[in-house]
């Protein structure tokens, strides 16, 4: 794939926090491209660093965190390098993030008006007239009824989708090239849920942005995405587009996460959670991080840690059962139910 | 908005009531006579039955907080003993001296605290904000008599001071009046455990403000770190901060007791402990009343204001 | 993969919550240094108290008029007073007035305060407005003037300045324990163990008493502090501790007389003061910090 088609590239980021136990590696070596105009979805349990590579994008990491290394190239330059000053005018301007939780994103203290006119005055020079008007015209963009008087309204006095319509205003009220949506719908209910994912597609498309799309929820991924990354302890390990990650997954992690979801179209006896849980940031298995939990473990995948690679269609994986040194049943099957119950 | 306020303004009144029962009671209290203890152990039991009759101390109880607070209402606080003055004239005199030593030093405190909060939590868990909360909390810790003396003491030795700011250190017997300078030190003495208060208060606000969503969503907007911290947290961050200033407007005027008689000023503060040793009962029942009377309106103010700065946050 | 599951440790011995929880506070109580010099602090202050006087030959009350208003030198470390009695000998024999003044008040205080709390927050209702109302109005006396009202109305001695600043105390333990009690009453344990059958005063000692434990000591802890400082003032302003005890509020008041000539005498008392109030603040501070970790920064 040509680079120059990529928004964004990410090598090897590593990030970490120095806390009082020591050095926990969050992030620690992920790796992905976005192409222009397209969506990817970054998937994961809780701790798995999804969050982490957002706000190392950004670099909005709160104090004890740091990038460690790597390499984050948005447009083909290296955004790690720049200045304090150079990304201020990336955030909100070329690169937006909405967050988890609509319902204290927002600063309670400021009108909804002011904190979409914050954005648009900072990046677009506007002054306070014209960028009042078009906070009401990304109100009304959004899908808020009556944006003339919800304008000037505090955070308090809007419901949770209303206040996350107001936070995709707020980010896309400079067109940005990119949108960093991290977990937008967990807070909401369901039928809110759906209204918020529809509305990020259709500015997508009308305003051609690329989106990251941040969620433990692969039925979000299904619906929105185009690609996807499997995040697990800090780690991808499987990346490919969407149609294929659904229809042949091939990490044993991925499988159990698609084996814990409620299907529509296959007969199901029950739903299947993956056993154990990610390991502690302080104790990190030797091998493969997912050794612990996998049925198909074996010494090779204990004792060392897999590398991440691509196939001639680039699709990318993080697994020994994929590589020659492969050490257990060559005929594995990943998919094999029988075979994972029996051993997990 | 109204109908808080309208809550708030009934809820006061039986915190008033008991203001007014307490105070009364002080005369009750006491061990022994009143009657006899105002009149001197010494005095001629005419004297005495004199002094019961004039106050209405042979009626009930119920009847003599009746004439009590009928009077109270009415703005008689009563005879002093020692001066056979109205005791609200004794008062009158010394009221706006005392409001203005409070006043001051609430200004003092707020404006100290706010900056060394502010300083200590933009550069928390650095060199400076270690010093700055070092210092808070010797400022917490000292007795303000003491640091009253240390402060005259200071002062008044060294003739290190320059000429022209002499007047700082004149206090006269009869309050201030006439040179602002002279307000400088018992306002200091009076203010510097307020600040170290709010300054405490203000930096852990600060720093609970700061790692607040909203703030993460201000810096991903791309804007300035000055302005995130000194706009989008500060407002925030200030709002509890006004209920301790009210708190501390009231320990102030508790305070002014001590600082009064340090710097020999003829407030109220002052008044109420010469009252005290001369068993003036009326006067300290007077003082008494009218401190924490102030106290409950000014605690008044203060809620209604949080209550609206809050009301954005908070619909309940 | 059972081998590995190490992660999470199962713990197979039954483990007390209640002490395990100690523990914890116990372990971050450890970590926050500023804490342990308070706590370091308040021990060598009780050390002193009591065994101090032991190791000194002179008597508090010894006067030495050749000696009057002597400046800090190495015979008299702190000086000596308008009496040429040793300020550092009456300092140390005044140590245990101070702690025991701060001590016995606020036991007054939690005595009082933590049943009203209780009451009020556990039974609500009419019972709970009255408490609340009769603290509302204690708290309407700023600062020392309720402890100088009581005071002025009980007379000058250290015995009365320990009731007034005791009464001074209850509203604050009241109003902190009514606020955890209520919460404490919510959670779902309570209805269960009510549900079985049991006396509210069994719920009360065993359920949330325990519960609302943390924020006694800490408010303890720190309003040992305010009553020092307190008792000091009245004592200062001629209303408590007599001459010639060698109280620090009082010393301070003798003091102050010579505030010109000699600065010392009223220095070190009130140098004193600073530090055994300090002690118990940074003390205070650091278990509220182990305690509720939610509230540090």
């Amino acid at each position: 794939m040509n680079s120059s088609e990529n928004i964004l590239e990410i090598r090897e980021l590593r990030t970490s926090f120095f806390t009082d136990e020591g050095e926990v590696k969050a992030v620690d070596g992920v790796s992905f491209e976005l192409p222009r105009g397209k969506t990817i979805g970054i998937v994961g349990e809780s701790g798995s660093g999804k969050s982490i590579t957002a706000l190392s994008i950004l670099n909005l990491l709160a104090k004890p965190g740091e990038i460690k290394g790597g390499e984050i190239r948005f447009k083909g330059e290296n955004i790690l390098t720049y200045s304090e000053k150079q990304m201020r005018e990336i955030r909100g301007n070329d690169i937006s993030m909405i967050f988890q939780e609509p319902m204290t994103s927002l600063n309670p203290v400021y009108t909804v008006g002011q904190q979409i006119m914050e954005s648009i005055r900072i990046h677009q020079g506007l002054n306070k007239r014209e960028a009042k008007l078009k906070a009401i015209e990304m109100l009304k963009l959004v899908g808020i009824p009556s944006p003339e008087k919800r304008v000037d309204q505090y955070p308090f006095e809007l419901s949770g989708g209303m206040r996350q319509r107001v936070m995709i205003a707020i980010a896309l009220s400079c067109n940005p090239d990119m949108l960093i949506a991290d977990e937008p719908t967990t807070a909401l209910d369901v039928t809110i849920q759906a209204q918020i994912l529809d509305l990020i597609r259709e500015l997508q498309n009308k305003l051609n942005m690329s989106v990251m799309m941040i969620t433990h929820d692969l039925g979000v991924v299904a619906e929105t995405c185009d690609y996807v990354a499997v995040m697990y302890a800090g780690q991808v390990v499987e990346f490919s587009d969407v149609r294929t990650l659904f229809k042949n997954p091939r990490h044993p992690y991925t499988v159990g996460l698609l084996n814990s979801l409620p299907r529509h179209d296959i007969e199901q006896e029950k739903l299947k959670p993956i056993n154990g849980t990610v390991p502690s940031p302080h104790n990190m298995p030797k091998g493969c991080r997912f050794a612990p939990r996998c049925p198909f473990a074996t010494e090779l995948c204990r004792e060392s840690l897999p590398e991440l690679v691509a196939d001639e269609n680039n699709n990318q994986i993080r697994c020994w059962i994929y590589s020659d040194e492969w050490d257990g049943d060559p005929e594995v099957n990943v998919h094999d139910s029988e075979e994972r119950t029996a051993k997990g | 908005m109204t109908k808080f306020i309208i809550r708030r303004l009934l809820q006061t009144i039986p915190v008033l009531l008991g203001v007014t029962i307490l105070v009364f009671s002080l005369m009750h209290l006491i061990p022994g006579d009143p009657a006899q203890i105002i009149a001197g152990e010494a005095a001629p039991e005419r004297q005495v039955e004199q002094i019961r009759e004039r106050l209405g101390l042979n009626d009930p109880l119920h009847v003599q907080y009746g004439t009590f607070l009928g009077n109270v209402v009415t703005g008689d606080l009563g005879t002093s003993v020692r001066s056979s003055r109205p005791v609200a004239d004794e008062i009158g005199a010394r009221f706006w001296v005392t409001v203005e030593l409070a006043v001051y030093s609430t200004i003092l405190s707020v404006f100290m605290g706010l900056i060394a909060g502010i300083v200590s939590a933009v550069r928390h868990y650095t060199l400076t904000d270690v010093a700055i909360m070092v210092v808070a909390l010797f400022g917490l810790s000292m007795p303000n008599f003491w640091l009253g003396l240390m402060l005259i003491q200071w002062f008044a030795i060294g003739n290190w001071i320059p000429e022209s700011l002499q007047p700082f250190l004149q206090m006269r017997a009869s309050g201030w009046g006439d040179d602002w300078r002279q307000v400088i030190l018992p306002v200091i003495t009076l203010g510097t455990a307020g600040a170290a208060i709010i300054a405490r208060m203000t930096r852990s606000s600060m720093l609970e403000v700061i790692s607040q969503d909203y703030i993460r969503t201000a810096r991903a907007k791309g804007v300035k770190e000055r302005v995130v911290v000194y706009q989008h947290a500060l407002k925030n961050a200030l709002i509890p901060v006004v209920t301790v200033v009210g708190l501390e407007f009231g320990a102030l005027l508790g305070g002014t007791v001590l600082t009064e008689t340090i710097f020999a000023i003829n407030g109220m503060g002052r008044l109420t402990i010469d009252a005290i040793r001369q068993r003036d009962f009326p006067v300290v029942q007077g003082t008494v009343l009218v401190i924490s009377v102030l106290f409950v309106m000014v605690n008044l103010l203060v809620d209604i204001s949080y209550r609206f700065l809050n009301k954005r946050i908070d619909l309940n | 993969m059972s081998e590995n599951t190490v992660n999470h440790p199962v713990t197979a011995k039954k483990v007390n919550p209640r002490i395990e929880n100690y523990k914890m506070i116990w372990k971050r109580l450890k970590k926050n240094k500023a804490a342990l010099v308070g706590g370091y602090l308040i021990v060598f202050f009780i050390v002193v108290a009591i065994f101090g006087p032991m190791f000194l030959s002179k008597s508090p009350n010894e006067t030495d008029i050749a000696n009057k208003l002597a400046g800090p030198s190495a015979e008299f470390w702190f000086g000596t007073d308008n009496f040429g009695r040793d300020i550092f000998v009456r300092i140390i024999h005044g140590m245990s007035i101070t702690l025991y003044v701060g001590f016995t008040s606020v036991v007054i205080g939690l005595v009082v305060g933590v049943p009203l709390g209780i009451i009020s927050g556990y039974y609500g209702g009419r019972i709970d407005n009255l408490i609340m109302r009769v603290m509302d109005v204690l708290l309407a006396f700023p600062g020392i003037l309720l402890a100088l009202a009581i005071v002025s109305v009980l007379g000058g001695s250290l015995q009365n300045v320990i009731i007034a600043v005791g009464i001074f105390s209850i509203p604050a333990f009241a109003r902190i324990v009514r606020g955890s009690t209520l919460s404490v009453k919510k959670l779902e344990y309570i209805d269960a163990v009510r549900a079985l059958g049991a006396t509210d005063f069994r719920i009360i000692f065993r359920h949330i008493l325990p519960n609302v434990m943390s924020p006694i000591i800490v408010q303890a802890t720190l309003r040992i502090a305010t009553a020092v400082l307190t008792a000091a003032g009245l004592s200062f302003l001629g209303l408590g501790a007599q001459p010639p005890m060698p109280e620090w509020g009082a010393m301070l008041s003798e003091g102050r007389a010579y505030i010109y000539d000699a600065w010392h005498v009223a220095f070190f008392p009130g140098m004193m003061i600073v530090f055994v109030v300090l002690a118990f603040n940074i003390f205070g501070d650091g278990i509220r910090d182990a305690l509720d970790p939610k509230m540090k920064q």
